[in-house]
């Protein structure tokens, strides 16, 4: 944490909520370089042999423990593509702490490209939180390319809260997920994006085992003259139970276009898909308004309620 | 406290426009607690969301406290003491009960201050403080909900558009309990109450009967409840009024 300045603390504790060294295992990478790492008896992290990126190693049977491998940049002109692979031991129960901050005060753009696979046990479960967040007043654009691929062993669980809401000009995120008989995947999506910015959100879910199940929610508000297309998509090839939703609040000159789409390829899939694109409704301004706000911070706390 | 000074209240429809209000003239005394009844569509709710500045009056003038509110935003007049429980309430992705009750307060509020207004109206605090004002809450709920954000902000005048819709009989009680506490204390609260309801009218020190868009009838409960009485809702006296008129 030596080499770790006050820019870097600030994004490490919008994306991880750390204020210092956290418990258990982590890897913290600054301006692309190793800023500290850790291993337990339980978790270990070693660097890829090319030096793309690390390898997570999660014992079978750990439980109560947690990895948190935060990225920060705070380097104008910095692209780095990362690869970070995730081993979760059969019946593993952890949590798992990513998200990338990315302060760009220069001209040129600031691009941070992480891969991460999982490969999660039998009977495992994972609760993975991911944030992304940009600030900076410079021209140069700070920029966000994310790929999460989940493969997941039968039985297992995870949990996915994916959070951008403030300060990155460009994303396109891709999650891509595989699950076998019985696995279980909840994700929940928050995005806001504002000014020019422009994200791109696709999910692909396969569910191929009898009795995976996959509920995958997103809620963006896309403000000013920014832009999002989200595009959810859910495949049943057993008797499983998928449901998707996105749910967004548009806002000022902003575009948003969700693209759901289903494919069952098996008679006992069960596939649900639900979306909704509105302003926010009048009554709900007013409402807040009658107890004394104005227009302006009603809409705060309307958009902080539906984004929380 | 409040004076309506010849409101009226037009609307653009197809048919080109419409008066919903007409020329409605009134005083309110503070510390009193008010009863406008009259039947459906008979203008009560569009004249409470004048006073609360959230529809245009159309002509007329609104005094609260001495100072000319008519051009004055929803805002402006929330912040001079005017709360307003709607007869629908809203509901709300993502905000809280809590959240709700700290934005009528306008101030950072406790749990066990949420709780409080809560109780106040008869729901279980630690049931609801978490909960989200959204479809998943009954109507009755919502309805309580909405009463309780008037309990936690400090009004001069509150005003309660049905508030006994949907409220089952020992909750009624209750209300009547929550009106009777709001006027006793100090500071010269006044209550206006819209409600179809004989035992609302029955606590009213006035009772206001508007139909049709203008004042039927104005006086003390002493004098106009007697016409009421003997009525199966207090909307069917508008009939009786007419009829005799
Ligand atoms: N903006 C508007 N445009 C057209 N018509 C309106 C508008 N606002 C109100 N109205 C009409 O004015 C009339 C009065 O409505 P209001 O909601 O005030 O009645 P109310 O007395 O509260 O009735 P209820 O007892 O059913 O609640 C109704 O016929 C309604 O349809
Ligand atoms: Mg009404």
């Amino acid at each position: 944490m030596a080499k770790m300045d006050a820019i870097q603390m600030q994004l490490l504790q919008e994306v991880a909520g750390l204020h210092e060294i956290p418990e258990g295992a982590y890897n913290l990478r600054a301006n692309g370089q190793t800023a500290a790492r850790q291993s337990t008896a339980n978790i270990e992290i070693t660097p890829k042999e090319n030096g793309s990126g690390i390898d997570i190693r999660i014992k079978a049977g750990t439980t109560h423990e947690s990895v948190h491998i935060p990225v920060v940049l705070s380097e104008s002109g910095l692209k780095e593509t990362v690869y970070n692979d995730f081993y979760v031991g059969d019946d593993a129960d952890v949590l798992i702490v990513a998200g990338c901050g990315i302060d760009n005060c220069g001209k040129q753009d600031s691009e941070h490209d992480g891969i991460h696979r999982f490969f999660i046990g039998k009977n495992a479960k994972v609760r993975y939180v991911e944030k992304h967040y940009g600030s900076g007043s410079g021209d140069g654009k700070r920029i966000l390319n994310p790929v999460t691929e989940v493969y997941m062993d039968e039985g297992s669980a995870m949990e996915m809260e994916m959070v951008q809401i403030k300060g990155v000009d460009s994303t396109h995120r891709t999650t891509v997920a595989e699950l076998k008989a019985d696995a279980k995947l909840t994700v929940r999506e928050r995005l806001m994006t504002h000014g020019e910015q422009s994200a791109y959100s696709t999910y692909k879910v396969t569910l191929d085992g009898d009795g995976s199940s996959a509920d995958v929610v997103s809620r963006s508000v896309a403000r000013d003259h920014s832009e999002q297309k989200l595009d959810l998509c859910v495949l049943g090839n057993a008797a499983c139970s998928g449901h998707t939703e996105c749910d967004s609040i548009i806002m000022d000159s902003g575009r948003i276009l969700a693209v759901p789409s289903l494919e069952a390829n098996c008679v006992d899939a069960q596939l649900v898909h639900e979306a909704a694109i509105g302003k926010i409704a009048g009554e709900q301004l007013i409402k807040l308004m009658t107890l004394g706000l104005t227009e302006a911070e009603a809409e705060e706390q309307i958009i902080n309620g539906f984004l929380k | 406290m409040l004076d309506l000074k010849n409101v009226s209240f037009r609307a653009e429809s197809e048919n080109g426009e419409i008066r919903i209000i007409n020329d409605i003239s009134l005083h309110l005394e503070p510390n009193k607690f008010i009863v406008i009844t009259g039947p459906n569509g008979g203008g009560k709710s569009t004249l409470a969301r004048l006073i609360a500045g959230i529809s245009p009056i159309s002509g007329g003038k609104i005094f609260f406290e001495g100072t000319d509110i008519t051009e004055k935003s929803i805002t402006e007049r929330a912040k001079l003491g005017i709360g307003f429980a709607f007869q629908q309430p809203v509901r709300f992705k993502g905000l809280t009960v809590f959240d709700l009750l700290r934005i009528a307060a306008g101030k950072t509020i406790s749990v066990s201050e949420a709780c409080g207004y809560l109780s106040e109206v008869g729901l279980c605090a630690k049931d609801y403080i978490k909960r989200e004002v959204n479809a998943s809450l009954s109507g009755g709920e919502l309805k309580r909900i909405e009463i309780a954000t008037i309990l936690a902000r400090d009004v001069k005048l509150a005003i309660f558009d049905e508030p006994e819709a949907g409220i089952d009989l020992w909750s009624f009680k209750n209300l009547i309990r929550i009106f009777e506490k709001m006027q006793q204390s100090e500071g010269g609260r006044s209550i206006l109450v819209i409600s179809h309801q004989e035992r609302i009218l029955n606590i009213a020190d006035e009772i206001i009967v508007l139909s049709e868009g203008s004042i039927l009838r104005q006086g003390s409960r002493e004098e106009i409840l007697p016409d009421i009485i003997g009525t199966k809702y207090a909307a069917d006296v508008c009939r009786k009024l007419s009829e005799e008129a």
